[in-house]
């Protein structure tokens, strides 16, 4: 069986709208930081997504089968690095989250989120699709937990979140049943509680960036001044936004990091409700057409894969621009394909390449 | 490979995939409504809160008024200065800063959080004063410090100069933080608090002609406070320059001759009210009230016992003395009981039944030589005969009793007493035998030393009394002139009827004091100075003629140049002087500035010439001839009884050009004064007489 690849079966629907949102996201990133000491980070981000670009084709390009195969070799790797993350890490703004090697510094979390994605889709395709056992659940939870829990350790919340969505998205995928899930979340619901009076798990500061989007007066020159400001940011730019260039808040230093965790405010302060209502609709196309092409998956575990990439995706979006807008708590996630980084950048794009991949090989069988 | 080991036939369910898709569109329904919340439903509310953010309204305060003196002589100055407030940002709590803030400023920390308490309720936009007139150390910590302490904010204002030593502080006066109490009044309704107000004198009364009026510059500044640009600023409107009517050559003397004694000088032109020279001892420095006054020097200005914040000029208010007497010689020739009266002055006489002393044997007086010998039995014998009533009559109608509506604030009214304030005060029927101390000016009666300046000189003035001033009128706004005249009740410009005879006596009276009178010590060579002494005993008795001592007489004197309508009239009051003579020196010396000064300018008819204003010059001249008679030769008869002399007002504008060119050497070398009919018919604006 020899499987026919063409580019022609490469999603460039898909792909015009990310690199649109990679656009917006460049020229958002040069207006938030021409008069600040990030100025020129605008071309950085352009080299993460040309890299990006370059990384999604290469990941296209291999079988996502291998990958798979690949995935138990790759989850050991990663907990290896996440060990030596914590043992010889090299420390920086009080959190102990990248490895130096040379000159190089990366962030391994980053690569587990892709990492899990695949053995989350591997373990789930392999059960085949029956009903699940409470084994085969807390298997699923020992795969996901562990790199989480290290990761919590570092410690990096915002990422350990967004480990999340990827067992969930497997557990509801792979056939968890509704007993099973009220079960789960009655459970999760305690031990959240447990969690956080027993005072442990969570710092101080982490604590109080989850409660102060409830009440940023509480706390108003820390998260809850940031949250203020980046409601000012948003609703101040009114239907239309203040034009580019022209946010008071995003020029004037108000909004904290205008190109990263905040990049959205900065968006709709300057295009207002009519931009940010257009770049949600391009995530809500983007999400679409994923899903359609884990519909159209030639296997299980292909859809699994693109499902992870939108769980994650989504839960991504959800948080950010929840956080943007008030709903949610200040966790630092970044906005895929808008925020500066090229962490971030990185992973989505491989994400977007593992999808691709897959879209790419719907019709061998 | 992996895929082999698959069991292909197992898909997803479209089910869940399609759930998936709805939690997706719903979760972005969601955001999309926290937007439209945010963007169109708060918008407005949003926009003004990153208003708020980055603009800050800085105050650009106005420069005070600079004061002048009559010739345009500098009196009070601005020097620039820094001040330091303190900007409470929304929900930037500054209580962890204020040790580090306290301690840059050299503040004190109690009173630094007491200056936030006391601004606490104020709204957040007002930025509080924490320190004035900063030094150059302290703005180099404020500048250090612009990123720790973005709350910190410096204004550069202009501060106001005084003259040192206390030289014309009480009329000056001084200015300092608004009060809260004043804050209340409706009266200081425009003002705010850290507003810098007039607090007594000039200073007070024209406040609100000086303060100009403020403006404001609105700043961008970022999240750290560091200024980005400003969008538009509402410059100051500097306050208004005044011009008052002090002369500083007359102060100067006036303080200088009053010395170290606790008492005060008073100057004023009687024909108008300008005041030339006003002076109170124990002064103090107005500069200490400037900045911020500190608590101890307070507290030594409130209990010095010599009351130094008090202008004596208008607020001491004490028995006249014999200085009354030019009052009781009005009414006594006024009401035509004086004019034939002797009295036998035997050390004293017996009224009511008791025994009123004199100090001296005076023998049989008449009016004319009571007034320079000031002799207290003829003026027993005279109020004796007038009655307290009428003698309250007269007295009240030269201003006694009343405000003279001088333009400071707070003047004292004084005290005249008659049988109905008698009655209104003490609910009793007036002792008659009262009517003999009043008649020499103790008792109950009670002025100030600019009361009977203006009293007196009015008398001299031929019955025409004058509001006093200290700022010329004429470069007042009309509104503000009727406010400020509204504001300061009192008796205003009169006039009192005197007989002609009246007057001769009176002034005569007071001539001859100066010249062989009581106040002979005080006798100026050359001038025709005039006036009155006046040893007001201390109620309580006791120590007498022991001079500073507790119960020594005040010394009173009221002098004026010339004896009839006089220029100018000078009251001084020595608070415990002992004899009224003393007083008088310091009043001829102030006359006699003043008279050299109007002689050097009066000479100087071009410098007159440049000043666009009513110039006086002296003439002689004599009467047109009748038209028939113009032709003929002239003879003595007509040169003797057709010759005067006088003193003119002219405007030099209109005028001057052709008196010079009529006083040309060439008409003046020929023995005749060519003065032609315009000339009498244009210039006799004011004619005034003047002795030799």
């Amino acid at each position: 069986m020899r499987r026919f690849l063409s580019f022609r079966d490469f999603d460039w629907g898909l792909l015009c709208m990310v690199l649109l949102l990679c656009v917006l996201s460049v020229f958002e990133i040069y207006s938030a930081t021409m008069h600040t000491k990030y100025s020129g980070f605008h071309t950085k981000q352009i080299f993460w997504i040309s890299g990006g670009l370059v990384a999604m084709f290469i990941f296209s390009k291999i079988d996502y089968h291998r990958l798979l195969d690949w995935a138990p070799w790759a989850y050991g790797v990663c907990l290896l690095a996440l060990v030596a993350v914590m043992a010889v890490g090299h420390k920086a703004l009080g959190a102990k989250r990248w490895i130096r090697i040379g000159p190089l510094t990366f962030q391994p979390s980053e690569w587990v989120k892709l990492v899990l994605i695949l053995i989350v889709a591997r373990y789930f395709a392999n059960l085949g699709g029956r009903s699940l056992t409470w084994k085969d659940i807390f298997k699923a939870f020992a795969m996901v937990g562990i790199p989480m829990l290290m990761v919590l350790k570092q410690p990096d919340l915002g990422t350990t979140l967004t480990y999340m969505p990827v067992l969930v998205a497997g557990l509801f995928l792979g056939g968890i049943s509704l007993k099973q899930a009220l079960i789960l979340l009655t459970t999760g619901a305690v031990l959240v509680v447990g969690v956080w009076s027993s005072g442990k798990m969570l710092k101080p500061y982490q604590k109080a960036r989850l409660t102060s989007f409830i009440n940023p007066d509480n706390d108003p020159r820390g998260t809850g001044y940031q949250i203020r400001q980046s409601l000012i940011a948003v609703g101040s730019g009114g239907v239309w936004g203040k034009g580019a260039a022209k946010g008071t808040q995003t020029q004037g230093d108000f909004l904290p990091i205008p190109h990263a965790d905040f990049i959205f405010a900065a968006f709709s302060e300057e295009h207002g409700f009519i931009g940010a209502v257009f770049v949600l609709l391009l995530y809500f196309s983007i999400l679409m057409r994923l899903i359609q092409n884990a519909q159209t998956a030639a296997d299980l575990p292909g859809s699994l894969i693109i499902m992870g990439i939108v769980a994650v995706l989504t839960f991504q979006i959800a948080v950010n621009v929840g956080m943007v807008i008030g709903f949610m708590p200040v966790t630092g996630i970044p906005l895929p394909l808008m925020s500066y980084g090229g962490s971030s950048v990185l992973f989505t794009f491989l994400a977007l390449g593992v999808a691709m991949n897959v879209r790419m090989r719907r019709f061998v069988n | 490979m992996y895929s082999d080991r698959v069991n292909r036939g197992e898909k997803l369910s479209n089910v869940k995939l399609t759930s998936v898709q709805y939690g997706i569109l719903i979760m972005m329904l969601a955001l999309g409504a926290g937007l439209w919340r945010l963007q169109v439903l708060g918008a407005d509310n949003f926009r003004m809160l990153a208003e708020q953010n980055r603009i800050r309204k800085v105050p650009v305060l106005a420069a005070r008024g600079k004061l002048f003196d009559r010739d345009g002589r500098l009196l009070v100055d601005n020097y620039p200065s820094v001040s330091c407030f303190l900007v409470r940002e929304q929900g930037h709590s500054v209580d962890a800063d204020l040790p580090l803030i306290a301690r840059g400023l050299n503040l004190d920390l109690e009173q630094l959080r007491a200056t936030l308490r006391h601004y606490r309720a104020a709204p957040g936009y007002q930025p509080i004063p924490i320190k004035q007139d900063i030094t150059a150390d302290e703005q180099a910590f404020i500048e250090a410090h612009r990123n720790e302490l973005p709350e910190l904010e410096t204004i550069d204002e202009e501060r106001r100069l005084y003259p040192r030593d206390g030289f014309a502080a009480h009329l000056i006066g001084y200015v300092g933080e608004v009060s809260e109490e004043d804050l209340n009044q409706s009266r200081y309704a425009a003002y705010e608090p850290g507003d810098v107000v007039g607090k007594a004198g000039v200073e007070e009364t024209y406040d609100e002609l000086l303060r100009g009026q403020d403006g404001s510059r609105d700043v961008i500044v970022d999240s750290h406070g560091r200024e980005v640009g400003y969008l538009r600023t509402q410059h100051a409107i500097p306050g208004q320059d005044l011009k008052l009517t002090i002369d500083i050559d007359l102060q100067r003397v006036a303080e200088l001759a009053l010395g170290d004694a606790n008492g005060a000088v008073v100057a004023m032109d009687p024909r108008n009210g300008e005041i030339l020279a006003m002076v109170s001892h124990p002064s103090y420095d107005p500069n200490a009230f400037a900045v911020r006054i500190n608590r101890t020097d307070w507290n030594q200005l409130i209990t010095n016992p010599n009351h130094p914040l008090m202008n004596k000029a208008i607020q001491d208010q004490l028995a006249p003395g014999s200085t009354f007497k030019i009052i009781m010689s009005a009414a006594g020739l006024q009401e035509g009981v004086a004019q034939d009266m002797r009295v036998n002055c035997a050390g004293g006489g017996t009224f009511y039944g008791r025994f009123f002393h004199c100090d001296r044997h005076h023998g049989v007086l008449s009016i004319q030589q009571a007034i320079p010998l000031s002799c207290d039995t003829f003026f027993y014998a005279l109020a004796q005969r007038l009655g307290i009533d009428t003698i309250a009559r007269y007295a009240t109608g030269f201003g006694l009793g009343s405000k003279t509506g001088i333009d400071l604030p707070n003047e004292m009214a004084g005290i005249m007493p008659s049988t109905q304030w008698e009655m209104k005060n003490y609910h009793q029927r007036y002792y008659p035998g009262n009517t003999i101390s009043v008649g020499i000016g103790q008792g109950e009666t009670q002025v100030t030393p600019l009361q009977l300046a203006r009293a007196l000189s009015g008398i001299a003035s031929n019955g025409h009394l004058v509001r006093p001033h200290v700022v010329e009128p004429a470069q007042l706004p009309a509104q503000f002139r009727t406010a400020v005249l509204d504001s300061f009740p009192g008796s205003g410009d009169k006039s009192v009827p005197l007989d002609p005879g009246t007057w001769m006596t009176i002034t005569d009276g007071m001539a001859a004091a100066t010249t062989t009178g009581t106040a002979a010590a005080a006798h100026l060579e050359g001038i025709d100075f005039a006036g009155k002494t006046g040893t007001a005993q201390v109620v309580g008795g006791g120590d007498t003629h022991v001079k500073g001592g507790a119960r020594t007489p005040n010394s009173w004197f009221v002098g004026m140049v010339p004896r009839r309508n006089p220029e100018l009239v000078v009251a001084v009051l020595q608070e415990h002087g002992d004899w009224g003579s003393n007083s008088a020196r310091i009043a001829a010396q102030v006359v006699a500035t003043y008279v050299d000064k109007q002689r050097k300018r009066d000479h100087n008819l071009m410098e007159q010439a440049t000043v666009n204003k009513p110039v006086e010059v002296g003439a002689v001249w004599s009467e047109p001839r009748p038209a028939g008679h113009h032709a003929g030769k002239r003879d003595e008869a007509s040169d003797d009884g057709a010759l005067h002399a006088g003193h003119f007002m002219l405007d030099p504008d209109k005028t001057l050009g052709r008196v010079l060119s009529a006083a040309s050497p060439k008409a003046l070398g020929s023995g005749q004064l060519p003065l032609p009919a315009w000339f009498t018919h244009a210039l006799p604006l004011r004619f005034r007489e003047r002795l030799p």
